[in-house]
């Protein structure tokens, strides 16, 4: 047991092996997470992770926090179960884009409207990695996999749009090997109350190898990134910036110093839903991938409400006895 | 109508009788019946009742499909069925007539609503001719009341248009069936002036016309000769109240929560006829109840099994289509050793089926219906009353051993309702349990070596920290373990668990001889009209037995040599013979099944017939 003053990221490495594929963006991802746990000043032991089905889902086994490895894309209900009678809790919720999106997409849309006070982290590497390479709900049109050899016919799902479609209180996006800003990310996530859900851009390398790169690359990392302040004009671009600004109720990139300045972009505005829409639906080719906070309110917290209502209940009708409760209606004695 | 003596002039005593009401879904006749049902238990009948309706909210007026019925059964001794053919009936309308009259018991009374046997009701029932006109209801004691009329006219001061002064009419027939057997009308009016406290204009109406009803009665010559009267039963000394299956659950789970100190968790998904179990427990927030309503059948389970791991007692409620969907939710929590109670309150299948009608056919999928090698405990109540001390033993099962257990209600017990002797709180069990809270050289699958049950160690407790999941454990560890052995031995292990709760269950008891010719066997909510039966068969003079199994896994102890002791053994299920084939595979006896699966119960009657032929004995 170690003081939670002193907790290290150690102190959350559980003593099983880590056996993803060497080189997974996973890596990435536990190791931010372990980071983060131990400088939020919360005991070790009021962790959880919560976890459904894929390579992701392994997550648990490696954090030496309280762990359910559950069932594929049920994740989101039974971390309700638990964030709703444990309140004392920190429930973080770890999925993929097929356990979240495809399986368990009913159970993802119903945890961001009622707002419970978890933190969903969806790795998205836009492909089935734990069954051999199917193609994902995120994967591209036309993407072909051993179950789509002549091209994928699905669209693919935008998860920051359903999320925010969903009501979502809390919508981020970052990527596995970005790990400041992961790591920076995951901070403002913590600090929410109510569902907070990111969306982790995530490399498998083995089935979908460089499915980011576009951005990722070193050279794009400038052109194709925008990195969202609060407060801050919408700003990116290496030598020449590039700026985001509303015309005809979309977004449009201008070069700034071409007739343009800062003050014609865009303000990013965490508490803005139409502009959150908007950014999340900003793709590439045309577009530069927004990352950071997109969205980041405050609304009633589900499991609050519940513990609210019940308090509120025994204070006017007084704790229940069992005697109460089985005299109740009408009754009458036999002698 | 069984008679006893005649008391005076004019008021029969009766020792049973049965009442059916029906009429169309708008009509009100669960109401109605409901309310005769809780007057006579207040003045001491024993009773059983029997709502039928259609899984259609309101079905077009006046037509078949639309038609709702409630019967009930009162009578001044130890009852245990709703009965099997009405001594009474009282339609309101054509369709009601067509659909309820065949059961009418030769000779009873029959009262029907004269106004509503027009051209256009009589078209929607498929009547060609006018039943009330053509003689095909000589057989009856016909009463032909022009109720619609009459409940008009008793409201006429009221000052409401005929739509509101039509909605009392029945009302007006509950005041009629008071005065035949001579009811008070103080517990309904009781009734109507908390019911409708704000709405004053409501309760004048409805009194209006029930005592018009009760008046019309009292003063009309053709009821002189049919008024009767049914004493109270001698029920054993205590407090009673009138319940139905689905709130004795209710009761039962709250019960086994503030008796274990746990709190309880439920996560549903509304389906029939399960969902007033959620309704329920919804209102006892004070109790300190959480009541989740999920998105679907699989996050409810799946909530109750987080609730679980957070230390909650956790219950889910479901109907079988909804227990299909959930299997792969339940065979986590067995794997994970997490305790949960799942309750199916049966309805007649496959697919949607008949949602509101009763059926026993969900046995094999409780005790196999998931994948791998996933045994768990099954439980089933036998009468509305016992759904009470079932769900506490379920909850007792699964807190003491860490395993999901089945509760197999059913939709007969569920809405039927009967007096239920109020328990004395210090005689329930004590369930008291703490979780797991030593870290001394923890581990999360060390056992208790009596039950086998591993420890239930919850978040949030320092130095516990540790991973379960779906994938097979390594034992004492819980380490993810590919190991062949391993896996051959935490599957022995999670059998044994199961099989070692029958060592806390009580043998089978036999109620007759101990062996002999015949055995009649039952469970869940059969239990009624097989005790029914065989009482009947024993004044006739046919010796036979009767057993009622209560866990059908594991299975008590003594079963087998029970079964051995019996030339024959008849198993009565409202299916096509679920537990006889576990019986027969279990213990190589030959059962004789006898199976109904119309979504109706069993009637008495259809017992003792398959009594008489295994006996031998005659008709009648």
């Amino acid at each position: 047991m170690a003081d939670q003053a002193t907790l290290t990221r150690k102190d959350f490495q559980s003593d099983q092996d880590v056996r993803w594929c060497p080189g997974c963006g996973d890596y990435a991802i536990l190791k931010a997470v372990q980071e983060v746990f131990p400088s939020l000043g919360i005991p070790r032991e009021k962790f959880v992770v919560v976890s459904g089905i894929g390579c992701s889902s392994r997550f648990p086994y490696y954090m030496n926090s309280y762990g359910f490895h559950t069932i594929h894309g049920r994740a989101p209900a039974v971390a309700t179960g638990l964030k709703t009678t444990r309140s004392d809790l920190e429930v973080w919720v770890v999925t993929g884009d097929g356990d979240a999106l495809s399986i368990g997409g009913n159970h993802l849309i119903h945890a961001l409207r009622r707002n419970v006070g978890l933190k969903v982290l969806l790795f998205n590497n836009r492909i089935y990695g734990l069954t051999k390479g199917q193609y994902s709900p995120t994967s591209e049109v036309g993407k072909r996999t051993s179950s789509s050899p002549y091209g994928s016919l699905d669209a693919p799902f935008n998860p920051l749009s359903l999320a925010l479609g969903a009501g979502a209180t809390f919508v981020a996006r970052t990527v596995d090997i970005y790990q400041k800003h992961l790591i920076e990310v995951l901070h403002r996530a913590a600090q929410h109350r109510g569902t907070a859900f990111i969306e982790i851009y995530q490399n498998c390398n083995i089935f979908n190898d460089g499915a980011f790169s576009y951005m990722t690359d070193k050279s794009q990392r400038q052109e194709q990134g925008i990195y969202l302040q609060h407060g801050q004009p919408v700003i990116f671009g290496g030598e020449e910036k590039r700026g985001i600004r509303m015309k005809d109720m979309r977004c449009e990139v201008v070069t700034l110093g071409d007739g343009f300045s800062e003050e014609d972009c865009l303000v990013w505005d965490e508490t803005n839903p139409a502009m959150a829409m908007l950014m999340a639906q900003m793709l590439p080719p045309d577009y530069p991938t927004p990352l950071g906070v997109l969205r980041a309110v405050d609304r009633p917290v589900f499991e609050e409400q519940v513990v609210a209502q019940i308090q509120a209940e025994i204070k006017s009708k007084g704790d229940g006895t069992l005697e109460e409760l089985l005299h109740a209606g009408d009754v009458w004695t036999v002698d | 109508m069984t008679s006893s003596a005649v008391v005076h002039d004019s008021v029969e005593k009766l020792s049973d009788v049965v009442i059916r009401f029906a009429g169309d879904s708008g009509d009100g006749m669960q109401l109605t019946g409901t309310q005769f049902t809780n007057t006579s238990a207040v003045l001491g009948n024993d009773l059983s009742t029997l709502p039928d309706f259609p899984a259609e909210i309101r079905a077009p007026a006046g037509t078949l499909p639309g038609v709702s019925a409630f019967q009930v059964r009162i009578a001044d001794y130890d009852i245990h069925t709703p009965g099997d053919a009405p001594n009474v009936l009282v339609a309101m309308n054509p369709a009601a007539l067509k659909t309820n009259i065949a059961d009418l018991e030769v000779g009873g009374i029959l009262i029907v609503n004269s106004n509503e046997f027009n051209k256009r009701n009589l078209t929607k029932a498929y009547y060609t001719e006018n039943p009330l006109t053509n003689g095909s209801l000589e057989g009856y004691r016909l009463f032909e009341v022009e109720l619609t009329k009459l409940t008009r006219a008793a409201l006429d001061e009221m000052g409401l248009g005929n739509r509101d002064r039509d909605r009392c009419k029945n009302l007006f027939a509950l005041g009629m069936i008071y005065w035949m057997f001579s009811r008070p009308l103080d517990n309904t009016e009781a009734w109507l002036a908390k019911k409708f406290a704000s709405k004053p204009e409501i309760i004048e109406a409805n009194l209006r016309a029930m005592k018009a009803g009760w008046n019309y009665c009292d003063i009309t010559g053709a009821f002189q000769t049919s008024r009767y009267e049914v004493v109270a039963a001698p029920l054993p000394a205590g407090t009673y109240r009138n319940i139905n299956g689905n709130s004795a659950l209710a009761l039962g789970l709250v019960t086994a929560s503030r008796r274990s100190g746990l709190p309880l968790f439920l996560g549903s998904y509304p389906i029939t006829p399960a969902s007033s179990v959620l309704h329920e427990l919804a209102r006892y927030k004070h109790y300190g109840v959480t009541t989740f309503q999920a998105e679907d059948e699989i996050a409810a389970v799946c909530a109750a099994v987080g609730a679980s791991f957070g230390g909650s007692l956790a219950i889910t409620t479901t109907s079988g289509p909804g227990l299909a969907l959930k299997s792969e939710a339940i065979n986590l929590a067995l794997i994970t050793e997490l305790p949960l109670v799942v309750i199916d309150v049966q309805r007649a299948g496959p697919s949607t089926g008949m949602p509101t009608k009763t059926e026993q056919t969900d046995l094999l999928q409780a005790m196999f219906g998931r994948n791998g090698e996933s045994p768990m405990p099954v439980i089933a109540p036998s009468s509305p009353g016992d759904c009470f001390s079932v769900a506490i033993e379920a909850c007792r099962m699964a807190i003491q051993y860490m395993v999901p257990v089945l509760l197999l209600s059913d939709g007969y017990l569920a809405n039927g309702s009967e007096p239920w002797r109020l328990p004395e709180v210090e005689d329930l069990p004590d369930l008291r349990l703490e979780h797991h809270g030593d870290a001394e050289d923890f581990q999360p699958y060390r056992r208790n070596p009596e039950t086998l049950a591993r420890n239930w160690a919850v978040p949030g407790t320092p130095g516990l920290e540790h991973r379960i999941g779906g994938l097979e454990k390594q034992d004492v560890t819980g380490s993810v373990s590919y190991d062949p052995d391993n896996h051959q031995h935490m599957t022995r292990l999670r059998a044994e668990k199961v099989e070692r709760i029958a060592r806390t269950i009580p043998p089978l008891e036999v109620d007759g001889d101990s062996g002999g010719r015949l055995l009649v066997l039952g469970w869940g909510s059969t239990a009624g009209a097989i005790t029914g039966a065989v009482n009947l068969a024993r004044k006739e003079g046919v010796k036979v037995s009767r057993a009622h199994l209560r866990h059908l896994n594991p299975l008590p102890s003594n079963l087998g040599d029970v079964l051995a002791s019996f030339e024959q053994v008849l198993l009565p299920e409202i299916n096509t013979g679920q537990l006889a084939m576990i019986l027969r595979a279990r213990f190589l006896k030959d059962i004789i099944t006898l199976s109904k699966v119309q979504g109706k119960p069993f009637m008495r009657g259809e017992i003792l017939a398959k009594i008489h032929q295994l006996t031998g004995a005659s008709e009648g």
